[in-house]
This record gives C-alpha cells, structure tokens and sequence, in this order.
C-alpha cells in the first residue's frame, strides 16, 4: 500500500468538497474492492474520504413507487431487510448470493454500483428494476447509469446516496457462479411490470451488465421458462475466458434467464 | 478421552495442539519478531525468459529507509553456492541428469515469472517495495518455453540441457513388455495429462535470518518440513555457514503438502544476508507470490498402453510421461516423476511386465516438486483411469475387472522395484462396494435420469508407497541422503516425557499421536507428555516429515528409544525390587515382580533413575533418556479402494458429487480421529485437482491463475460429507505395523471423480480439472451423440 491521507466527514457537502478540492482523493465505503486493489499498488489516491460517518445513506425506506436503499447500506443489510424481502424479494436474494459473510457485512450498495464490476450483482438488479440513481448533483436512470467495464455515468467526485428501486408485478435472479471468484458469470435479473419484462444480464457480457431484449419481448406474452427454449443468445458478445467460452456463457444465461423466471413465478 | 488419562493406542484422542492454534496462540514464522530485524522484499522476473543485460541499483539505493539492495553479483562475490536437487536420475543412455545452475538469485538470466532478481532490505516492507520499484533491469527478453509438450522444440533455458531435457529414465524390462503386447488379445491406449497444481498452504512461506557476530552464527525461522536438512544443504551445498554455526527453527508451520520440504532462493537469502546488512531480516511471502513461486505439483503428459488377454487378465502395461519440471530442479523434484512414480505402476495388480519412459524437461514456469502425494497420485490416475477405460472396452464390470488382477499373494515382487508386504485388496472393494451400494446404483442412474440428470460412478483403486524409506535402497537409487528418522525419550526425574523427534508437524497432529504412543506405552497420562520437534539446537537429527512417513518412520524410531527406555528402567526397577531383571514386567505404568504384588510406578522408577541411590552406577549410568534411529526395512503400502458418485446437470454443466466412499487400509490406526482428518483433507485436494484446480501459464508464459479470482480452491460446499471405512492388514515391517494415511485421499480421489464423470458421459476424455464449461461441451456431445444413436 502507498501512503494516503485518511478523512472522514461528517457531512455530505464536506465529502463533496474534500473530493473537489482533491481530484486524486478517492471515496471509501465498504472497502472490499478498493483496500484489496490498494494493497497491491494498483492505485495511489492521495487521499481516500471514508464516507462511514456521513447521515442519511445507510437507511432501507419503503416509498410510493418501491424501496429506496442509502448507498452505505450493507449486502447483509439487504440480503436480511424485512421491506426488501416484502417489496422485491428478488433483491434481498441477489444481496445473500454476493460474496462471503465478511464481504456482505463490509461491501456496500453504492461501492458496487460505483465499481461497476462486469461480474457484480447489483447491476442486473438495477438495470432490469430500472432503478435510479441518486447522487450529491442528480437523479441517473439505469439506462444512462452503466457505460460499460467499470464505466459509469458518475462524475468525477459524485456521490452516489442512494438508489430507488421501483416496485414490479414479479421479479427473480438466478447467478452461476464463477467457480473461482464466485462473482457472476452468468447473473440473470427478470423484472416483469404489467406491460413489460426486463432481463438483464451480468457477468456474460463484454462490455458489462445488459439487457437481453428478445428474452424480455418473448416473456412479456409468455411469462414461463419454457418460452425461452427456443431463444438462443448471440455469443458474439459475450466474454471468453479460462473459465469458459462466449457459447457456453450464452448458455449459462439462458438457463439462469428460465432459473430466473422459474423464481419469479414461485 | 481427555487429557488426564492414559490413552491407548487407537483412541480418538482429542488434538492437544487445537487449542492453541484456534485460539490464535500458535506461534508461526511470520508472528515473530526480532530486536533490530530489517524487511526484505524480492524483486521478481516479469519475464518467463530474459537476458539480464544489466542491473542498475544506484538510484534503490539512494531511497529512503533503504539498508541494503543484493544480486547475484554479491552471491557470486560471496561464493555462495547454488541450490542444488538432491537426488540424481540417470538416463537410460547412462548420463546423469542435467542439472541447471540455480543461484538465489539469477545471475545472467531469468527463467520464469517470478524468479529472483535481487533483494532490497528496508526499514518497512513498504519502503523495500518503493526501492524495488527503482531498480532498473535491463532485460533482453528472450521466447518462452510454457507448453510441455513442445518444450524440447523450444528455446534453450539452461546452457547444459539441449532440447530442455534433464533427463531420459526408464524402468522396468522393456522386452519383456514388447513381448507381452505381443501375445495380447486386446490393447487399451490412453492419452492422459494431469494438471499443475499450486499447493496453497494456509501459511504462506516465511523466513527470518539473523545473524550473532560474536558467536559467529547463523539462525533460521523457516516454514520448514524439515529444519534438519534444510540446515545441512544450506551448509553443506549452499556454503552460507558451517552446520554447527547454522540453527534452523520450524515453529509452527501451517500446512506444507510439500511446498515446504524444498530449500527456496528467500529463506537462504535472508539468512546469508543477516550478516551482509548486519541486522535480522525478514520475509514473508503475500498469496500473490505464493502462487509464482512456491514449488508446484503434478503436470504430466502421459500416454500409457494396457495389455489384456482373452480372460481380461492383464499381461503388460507400458508408459511414457513427459514430466515438467518448470525453470529449475527443485531440491526433490528428480525423484517424484521417477522412483516416485513409476514404481507405483502396478498399482494393486499382478501385472508380469511394466516398461516405463519419463522424460524430464525444462519450461518457462516456477519449478515442480513434491505436492500431497508427489508421483503417486499421478501413477494411480494413470492406473485407474486405463482400468476403467479396458473394463469398458472388454465389457466387464469394472469392479470385476479389478478383482480379476489383484495381488493376492504377500509379499508380491512387481516388475517396478516394489516388494509389496502386505494387503487385503478384495477386502477393501467389498466393503466399499456395499458402503457406496455399488449394487443400487442402476436404480439411482435411471432416477436421476428421469430429473434429467446424468449420474456416473467411478473406483479408484490405489496403492501408494509410504515411510520413505530404507536408506541403502533409496541410496543406490540416487537419493543423497539416507531416510531414517531419529528419537529421544527424555524421561524427567518427576516422570514425565519429552520426545525429541526429527519428524516435524504442520498439521498432522504429532503433538497428540507422539504423545499418546508414549502415553500408551509407559502407562501416563498423555498430559505428562510434551512432543519437541522443528529446532536443529534441540532434537538431534532429523529428516522431516513428507510421504506419510511420521508414523511409520518417525514413530518407530520413537518405539526403539521406548523399547531402551524400557529395558533400563527394567534393570533400575529390578535392583530396588530386589528381584532378576528377568522377573520384572512392566505393564499399565508398573513395574511388577513376576507372581508377586510387589511393583513400583513408573514415576518412581524415573525417579530413581536420577537420584541413583539404589542402584550400582558402575553398572547402570544413571539417568533415564533414550534415543534411537530408525531405518525402514521396506516401503509401506497403504492401499484402498475409493468410489466416488456424481451427478451432472447438462444444462450448465456442474458436477456434484453425490456420494464419496474411502476404504483404506493404513495398517493400525492410532488415532481414528486424526485419520479421518487427514483422508477428508486428502479427499478436498484430490476433488480439487480432478473439477477445480489447474495452474495455468499462458503462451508468454505469464501466470494466468496468479490469485483466487482464477485459481479454484476446493471449499466445503463442493464437497460431500464422506463414507469413510477401514480395513485392516498389519505392516510387517515396522514395530507399530504402521502404514501412514496423510496423502492416500489426494491419491485415490482424481482418478474415482474422473472415473465417476467418464461413466456419466459415456466418454472417456474428461480432462483435469474438469470444470463446468469443460463437463457441459461434453455433455452436449453426448446428447449429439444418443440423438445419432
Ligand atoms: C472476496 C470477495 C468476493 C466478492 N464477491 C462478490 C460477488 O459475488 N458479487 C458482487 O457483486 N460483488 C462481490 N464482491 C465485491 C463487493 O460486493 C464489494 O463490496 C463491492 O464491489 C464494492 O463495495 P464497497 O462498499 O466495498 O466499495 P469500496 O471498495 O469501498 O469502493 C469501491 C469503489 O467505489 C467507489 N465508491 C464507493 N462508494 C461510493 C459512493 N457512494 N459513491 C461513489 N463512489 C463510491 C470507491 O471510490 C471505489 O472506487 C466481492 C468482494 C470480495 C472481496
């Protein structure tokens, strides 16, 4: 690890400004991708805003439309949230499939989304929820929100507070796991409203979370597994790897895609 | 069975050592800390192969907190010697191996990603790795050689080994071979490569050196196997310090498989630098080197040949293996795909002729030696899976097919070497066969069928060789050391024990099983017992602990010290009893005069012994401590039958297993507890290499499994609660009759889950490990293939 300062603020708006004031300072929540990427000197911050103490961000509320969940709310918070559970079970499960218990008791909603992980989880919550994202500066949608490989909309030294996540008729994620990392490598997130299903997926593509589009068209008359038995999905995208191909990712997805629906329906 | 008690030979004696180690009091390399000790950091090759044209430190130097940055350059002005591998293999055109030079740290040249290029001493780790930042090297990068199998097609890595070859060996009577192919009815073929596997001990290596200028010696805190050898090739071959002015230390050492039996380029720099920096230095190996340099296990390439007559017996089995040795010759690597490996050819089978051609080639990746089982596991895939693969081709049950070829009669000459003493093979495939209901399995098969599952069964049916090894036969086969081990009982004036054993623990329990033999034997309470191991100042000699060999080598030689414990105390007893030494029995702690109600504890008898009053010292010296060295008359065989059952899910391909049945028989058990521990782990790593693990290089030869975000550790939820089972045949040739268990799980389980995956996918090329991805594209195959059908 190189040397950094260490701050952590009391409010929002002094985070905001430490992370103006210092555009190679970097945020620190949980810690579980950024301390591990600091021990091996692949970053040097000169200063790292811990945004532990900061009011307002670690609350699950239920809202008109859904849940909206603080950017420092915990995996395990989530997992473990009788509104989550209530509201959209199928997030309270992703957040138990995420890690181990140590990371899900460190790891944060916001560090996820920020990251932006192709493997992660909480993208393809995100995206098929069509959730918002909501930061010290404005209200992002998850279409504008992911950008691809740890790329996102999120500006230099904007906060994410918090997410809201909208309320659907049914939803389900299923997640292969790499056998390795055990991050996704093929996480299917289904969503179905009333005139619409999103399917979005994790892990698979290469350039990060997306959504799979002829899935959702054909679950939005057919809402079962089998509907998808005569969809395949175009590997061309899709990542290659020592731990599989694009083809045998393309069939990952869309057995979790009928795992996922199959949850939805239960 | 607590503490306090007397605890007999085959109890479930509680592990006296947990409590300290769960409870966060072990004491290992890294905890501790020396007055004045400086951090050592390696700065490692980036290139598989390279040219060092240069080395510029001036600038390192100059950073703060620096104290001292060494190369090979001041290894060579100190005449410090290379690392050597202490056994030689000769060619079959009569040449002995061709050992490439393996300074600690590279003199001219690189050979793997990861090798050591210089060490920078600081006043932090921290600060070492801002000075290793500023060395300048100037590399002339030079081709990889990463595949095995062109490795003689690629560029030269050491100046004395043309086409990368150390050596050509065979075994066996090749004629004799030919000739039995020639009067074959049938020939199976198989084409096998068993992975590379890192060996991930817990514990990563660590090591401090210091160094005392008044007493001019050197000590060394390693994470050792063996200390002892350690001290004697780092004195005798590597020159750093006469071996009495060297003290090596192995503290608590968790986990090695092997990793730790090898003297590495890191504990003998540090030590050799103590003097150089004049301050105690330390290191401590992060995951990420662990993974580059820790000495790897495994990577054959293998075609073998099975020879079979009308009757399905076999007639011959032929081999040829293309080993990896990585960059350089670690300090047992010769050994393993050789006298390690291709003795065990026979496997549990009477097979009259056995030919066996190992080449031996240099590659681009960190060097290969011993892991958890080291050439067995190997052979016994070979053996099982070419089983299993002429059972099917001869439709006979594969279970049968076994039996039909067992060695029934002891002792059991094959053609490679081994003399096996004693085994019961039929016994151990009955029990696992009605444990695993091989019988039921049709019935479970269409089941699972009907979920849509596939299910496969496989046997595993190895042998394996323990308690290395009688000295003169490992001597005449190139070993440079004798592998005895050695013992003292130190009985105290208030009875109670230390044993001083050669044998070290680095979790394998010898604290309890060492103690409750001696418990066991002299009839006190196994907390009257206290097991000193890992200090070369300490115990007198030693030769470690690798191949199983603690209980069968190691504990015997404790036996011999008991035995003359024993016979002193006898005469001691005899003089105070007033009684003929013939008179007295000694039994459950006493000493009896024969017929009479006349005893003495054996408290009293130690006391005694030191007090010396009753007794003549002209004829008795006084005192009670013993010691003895051991050295085996034969190999011990530990053998057994393992069936493992899956299933796959052919829509993603993941392999469960669903059943996992061991039956081994390890000759007496003293500790069933331990035992278990020791097969269950054994199992974890076996599953490991056969569906998840696989070291993999890429065509540069960088390491592309350098973390556990691509090396796939085996954890609990990939794994079955085990079957477990014992039989029971006596070694004949130790006192305990002892055969060993430590590595028996890591040898039978590849071949039992590959065998079990071959029959769900009616296939016979499952490659190692075979993953998800690998499972599915052969389970599509399949239902190509039945669709065809
Ligand atoms: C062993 C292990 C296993 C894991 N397995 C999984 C898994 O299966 N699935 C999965 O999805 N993830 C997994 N993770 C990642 C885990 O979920 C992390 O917690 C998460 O990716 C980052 O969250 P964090 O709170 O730890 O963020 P940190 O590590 O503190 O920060 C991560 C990045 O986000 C930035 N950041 C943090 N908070 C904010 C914010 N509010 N606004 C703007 N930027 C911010 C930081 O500056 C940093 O760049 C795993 C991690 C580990 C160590």
């Amino acid at each position: 690890m190189y040397a950094f300062d260490y701050q952590r603020p009391a409010a929002l708006a002094d985070a905001a400004a430490l992370l103006k004031a210092d555009p190679e300072a970097k945020i620190l929540a949980g810690g579980q991708t950024l301390l591990p990427t600091l021990k091996q000197r692949l970053a040097q911050p000169t200063a790292l805003v811990d945004l532990a103490r900061l009011p307002g961000l670690s609350a699950i509320e239920k809202t008109a439309e859904g849940v909206a969940i603080g950017a420092l709310v915990k995996h395990a918070a989530v997992a473990t949230s009788d509104v989550v559970r209530a509201a959209i079970p199928a997030l309270a499960d992703l957040a138990g499939l995420i890690g181990d218990p140590a990371v899900r008791n460190r790891g944060t909603l916001g560090g996820s989304l920020a990251n932006d992980d192709p493997t992660a989880d909480y993208p393809a919550a995100v995206l098929a929820l069509n959730a918002t994202v909501v930061t010290d500066r404005r209200s992002i949608g998850a279409g504008d929100y992911f950008q691809g490989l740890f790329t996102t909309a999120l500006e230099e030294g904007e906060i994410i507070t918090r997410v809201d996540f909208p309320q659907v008729e049914r939803a389900g994620y299923a997640k292969f796991r790499n056998p390795a990392s055990r991050y996704a490598m093929a996480g299917v997130f289904v969503a179905k409203t009333a005139d619409a299903v999103r399917v979005a997926v994790t892990g698979a593509g290469q350039s990060g979370v997306f959504l799979w589009e002829e899935a959702g068209d054909i679950l939005a008359s057919d809402f079962s597994p089998a509907a998808l038995a005569r969809l395949e999905l175009d590997p061309a995208d899709l990542m290659s790897d020592l731990h599989g191909s694009a083809e045998y990712r393309a069939q990952l997805v869309k057995a979790m895609a009928k795992r996922a629906v199959a949850k939805a329906l239960a | 069975m607590n503490d306090s008690t007397v605890t007999p030979i085959g109890a479930a004696v509680r592990r006296k050592e947990d409590q300290r180690f769960i409870t966060g009091k072990g004491r290992y390399t890294d905890d501790l800390s020396r007055p004045g000790q400086a951090f050592a950091y390696f700065l490692r090759s980036p290139h598989a192969h390279a040219t060092i044209r240069g080395i510029d430190t001036a600038a390192a130097k100059a950073m703060p907190g620096v104290v001292g940055i060494l190369t090979g350059a001041d290894l060579a002005a100190d005449k410090i010697g290379d690392l050597i591998c202490g056994w030689l293999v000769t060619s079959k055109d009569g040449t002995p191996m061709h050992m490439g030079s393996h300074p600690a740290l590279a003199k001219d040249k690189v050979r793997y990603v990861g090798d050591h290029v210089a060490v920078v001493i600081a006043e932090t780790l921290d600060a070492a790795k801002d000075a290793a930042a500023a060395i300048a090297v100037d590399y002339e990068v030079l081709p990889a050689v990463a595949d095995l199998a062109a490795a003689d097609a690629g560029a030269q890595i050491h100046d004395n080994a043309p086409r990368n070859i150390s050596y050509e060996w065979e075994l066996g009577d090749k004629a004799a071979t030919e000739a039995a192919f020639a009067r074959a009815a049938h020939v199976t073929k198989i084409d096998l490569v068993n992975n590379r596997l890192a060996p991930n001990a817990m514990e990563p290596r660590a090591a401090i050196g210091e160094y005392d200028a008044g007493d001019e010696a050197y000590t060394l805190w390693t994470t050792s196997q063996n200390p002892h050898v350690a001290r004697l090739v780092l004195s005798a071959f590597v020159g750093i310090a006469p071996e009495h002015k060297l003290r090596v230390i192995a503290p608590d050492v968790g986990g090695g498989f092997g990793s730790k039996i090898f003297i590495y380029a890191e504990e003998t720099v540090c030590t050799w630098a103590a003097k150089k920096v004049g301050r105690p230095v330390k290191w401590t190996a992060d995951r990420s080197e662990a993974f580059l340099s820790d000495a790897h296990g495994r990577d054959h390439i293998s075609h073998a040949e099975l020879a079979t007559d009308a009757a399905g017996k076999i007639l011959g089995f032929k081999v040829h293996t293309r080993a990896n040795l990585g960059a350089y010759m670690s300090t047992f690597s010769s050994c393993i795909p050789t006298y390690l490996y291709a003795t065990l050819l026979s496997g549990q089978y009477a097979i009259p002729a056995i030919h066996c051609e190992v080449d031996a080639f240099y590659t681009t990746t960190a060097p290969v030696d011993a892991y958890r089982g080291a050439g067995r596991p190997e052979a016994t895939f070979l053996v099982e899976r070419i089983m299993d693969k002429a059972a099917r081709e001869l439709a006979i049950d594969p279970a049968e097919f076994r039996r039909r070829n067992f060695v029934t009669q002891f002792p059991h000459q094959t053609p490679v070497i081994m003399n096996y003493d004693a085994g019961d093979y039929g016994a151990s495939l009955d029990l696992a066969l009605e444990m695993a209901d091989y019988k039921g399995f049709p019935a479970r098969r269409a089941e699972a069928e009907a979920r849509g599952k596939l299910r496969g069964i496989g046997l595993s049916n190895y042998i394996e060789a323990c308690g290395i090894a009688p000295s003169a036969a490992v001597g005449s086969l190139g070993a440079g050391v004798g592998l005895w081990e050695s013992a003292e009982v130190r009985v105290n004036p208030t009875g109670n024990v230390e044993v001083l054993t050669g044998s070290h623990s680095h979790g394998q329990g010898h604290e309890t099983t060492f103690a409750q033999l001696v418990s066991a034997r002299l009839g006190i309470p196994i907390d009257q017992v206290s097991v000193v191991h890992g200090d070369t100042d300490k115990v007198q000699f030693g030769m470690g602990t690798y191949g199983s060999r603690s209980g069968a080598v190691g504990m015997s030689a404790i036996v011999k010290a008991l035995d003359k414990v024993e016979a002193k105390a006898k005469k001691i007893a005899a003089h105070i009893l007033e009684a003929a030494e013939g008179d007295i029995e000694f039994k459950d702690g006493r000493f009896t005069v024969a017929g009479t109600d006349r005893s003495l504890a054996f408290a009293e008898v130690a006391l005694n012994a030191y007090v010396a009053h009753k007794f003549p010292t002209s004829e008795i010296e006084p005192g009670l401590k013993e010691g003895a060295f051991y050295d085996p008359t034969n190999f011990t065989f530990p053998a057994g039958c393992h069936i493992c059952e899956v299933e796959v899910d052919p829509e993603t391909g993941v392999t469960r297993i669903v059943n996992f049945t061991a039956v081994d028989d390890f000759g007496v058990v003293i500790n069933p507890m331990i035992v278990e521990g020791q097969v269950h782990g054994g199992i974890a790593q076996g599953v490991g290499q056969a569906l998840l693990e696989g070291v993999t290089y890429d065509a540069d030869g960088q390491l592309v499994t350098g973390s556990y975000m691509d090396y796939t550790m085996p954890r609990a939820d990939d794994l079955p609660s085990f079957k477990l089972g014992l039989t029971q045949t006596r070694c004949p040739s130790n006192p305990l009759g002892i055969k060993g268990c430590g590595e028996a799980g890591a040898i039978a389980a590849p071949a039992a889950v590959i065998n079990a995956l071959a029959d769900a996918l009616g296939t016979q090329d499952v490659p190692m490990p075979a993953t998800p991805a690998k499972v599915w594209a052969l389970a599509k195959t399949r239902a190509v293939r039945q669709a065809a059908e």
